[in-house]
């Protein structure tokens, strides 16, 4: 196995091959324990056309671990968050890498990561029926959670008219009468 | 009308991909040739019961005990891996006494699973007399945790920024009796699952996961270490105190020199770990420091800082299934977090019994998908497409299949 790379290297690493597409990124070092070992989350946002060279090229890296995709409505965008963590199976040397990516709601695509890490299926196919975001070229693009026959367009986690609380308050309106 | 049904019925409300370790019915369907598995598909989402949406609309404090619900037997860890996400968002520090506390609360849970997992296991296999052995020892970690807390499964023990309850000394000695008790029965228990011929033949390269695929699957805690991949977040990144004790990846090798990731390898591994956590707890109760339980005990003013604090963080720690991981943003204006995600260690299981149940008998069913510890009702339901001809074998019928299976073994 080769060298760990340190957070800082790590950034460095991704800021010369892509430049000014990482939009920012934070070292966030936090203790733990009575010896007050320490930590380590870092947290990069990219542009969206940086997507997948930028998995690749973690991948290049170090075979990560992704834990799992978590998205956020932002209003005009919805925000992806990809929590990977890198260099597992050594003490104290785990480093969790916390990718954001935004994509604008009137065209909400990303690509598939599931040739690189097969695992993602699951979180992704969870990402297209909450979020609506269409993941392009997903081997199994199937609903995962939600019945089939729950409504096509609208997805639990938006907070925006696509959202369910039109249909909370029938449901508070039913129970009434 | 069946139209009209839908809308108006319940299926409109579960919202939110909510994942309680598999504790409620989960479909699979086989795909077999005479008696094996070509191919296997599992559909997910019976039961949701929207809590991370519930959560989007609660304040810090009570999604706690929300959290405490998503799963009966990781009443501890679910809390724990949010109380952390909170933390880190909001740069909340812990007291250390509170950190040893977490420690002791998270073993004795993990303790109390997988002695329940392997009551499972062999009621799976048709061993019902070691399912009362083992949940006979789980029943004393109950009581146990009940002198602890208070309460036998919802614990509601965390806060943020600490501990409720202390572990004052008189309550030191019920946890030696208890720890001693379960060092003395451990023994018979790694001989009747380790050395029995019977469990061997029926658990041995039997629902195999390699190295490769348990990487790349990204599958976590006991299953993925059977497989030899050192991955456990307590020895990775360590949390709470951990990183004070002198810990190691348990995976089987340490036992027999090698791995195989079948069945067997995953009992192990278990075994393992249920030594180890007896060993975290009376270190951890041996060298509990002295302190505060809490670094906030006003409920008010904390609610009001994180109130203030726009942020996001990700909390791990390693439940007795696998990782879990929760990821929280606050806006800085609310109190209830813009979004919650809460991802539970089966969730990334999932994947990895596809290549484990592919080309096994439809006796094995059972103990391969209880293997990752899912819990009993996986196998509730199961469609199995036969020539084309599809049945329905239910949880009834291959238990007997599997039991029937067991006793053609050891004649």
């Amino acid at each position: 196995m080769s060298k760990n790379k340190t957070p800082e290297e790590i950034v460095k690493y991704f800021k010369e091959e892509f430049k000014t597409k990482i939009k920012s990124a934070e070292i966030k070092k936090r203790t733990t324990g009575s010896k007050k070992k320490e930590f380590v989350n870092i947290w990069i946002r990219i542009d969206k056309s940086i997507f997948k060279p930028f998995v690749k090229h973690l991948c290049d890296l170090t075979f990560p671990h992704l834990a799992v995709v978590s998205g956020t409505d932002l209003g005009k965008t919805i925000e992806l968050n990809y929590h990977f963590s890198i260099y597992f199976g050594q003490n104290l040397k785990e480093i969790s890498l916390n990718m954001g990516v935004e994509i604008p709601k009137s065209k909400p695509e990303i690509e598939t990561v599931c040739d690189l890490i097969p695992g993602a299926l699951i979180t992704e196919r969870e990402k297209q029926e909450m979020l609506g975001v269409k993941v392009i070229g997903i081997p199994d693009s199937r609903r995962l959670f939600l019945p089939d026959d729950f409504p096509d367009d609208v997805y639990p986690w938006r907070k925006d008219e696509k959202g369910l609380e039109k249909y909370i308050k029938n449901l508070h309106q039913g129970a009434k009468k | 009308m069946a139209e009209k049904q839908t809308t108006k019925t319940t299926y409109q409300i579960p919202i939110g991909p909510i994942h309680p370790a598999l504790k409620e019915p989960v479909m699979f369907e086989f795909e077999i040739d005479g008696e094996r598995i070509i191919d296997v598909d599992v559909q997910l989402g019976h039961v949701h019961r929207a809590i991370e949406w519930t959560g989007m609309r609660r304040n810090p404090i009570q999604i706690i005990y929300l959290a405490e619900r998503i799963c009966g037997i990781c009443s501890f860890v679910h809390p724990f891996a949010f109380v952390r996400a909170v933390e880190n968002a909001c740069d909340i520090e812990v007291p250390e006494r509170a950190n040893y506390l977490r420690v002791v609360h998270g073993e004795l849970e993990r303790i109390a699973s997988h002695m329940l997992w392997a009551g499972v296991a062999a009621h799976e296999i048709g061993f019902d007399s070691v399912l009362y052995l083992t949940w006979e020892m789980r029943e004393k970690v109950l009581d146990l945790t009940e002198i602890l807390t208070g309460n036998r499964v919802t614990k509601a023990i965390l806060t943020i920024g600490g501990i409720r309850r202390d572990i004052t000394e008189d309550l030191k000695p019920k946890i030696a009796e208890t720890m001693k008790y379960l060092k003395d029965n451990y023994k018979h228990l790694a001989h009747v699952y380790l050395d029995d011929k019977t469990f061997k033949l029926r658990s041995q390269n039997c629902g195999i996961l390699t190295y490769e695929d348990a990487l790349k699957l990204c599958a976590v805690g006991p299953t993925t270490r059977a497989s030899g991949v050192k991955k456990d977040v307590r020895v990775d990144q360590p949390y709470a105190a951990y990183s004070d004790f002198d810990m190691d990846y348990m995976t089987p090798d340490k036992l027999t020199g090698e791995v195989n990731g079948d069945v067997y390898d995953r009992i192990i591994t278990r075994l393992l770990e249920v030594k180890q956590s007896i060993e975290l707890i009376e270190q951890a109760v041996d060298q509990l420091p002295a302190g505060d339980l809490v670094s906030e005990p006003k409920i008010p003013k904390l609610l009001n800082y994180i109130k203030k604090t726009a942020g996001e963080g990700i909390g791990r720690d390693e439940a007795p299934r696998g990782e879990v991981i929760h990821y929280v943003k606050f806006d800085g204006e609310h109190e209830e977090p813009y979004t919650w995600k809460v991802r539970a260690s089966t969730y990334n299981n999932i994947l990895p019994w596809i290549p484990m149940l592919k080309g096994e008998q439809i006796a094995d069913i059972p103990i391969v998908a209880a293997s990752t510890d899912p819990c009993m009702s996986c196998t509730n339901r199961v469609t199995v497409i036969d020539q084309n001809k599809r049945y329905m074998l239910d949880k009834e019928q291959l238990h007997k299949l599997s039991v029937q299976k067991t006793r053609r073994l050891m004649k």
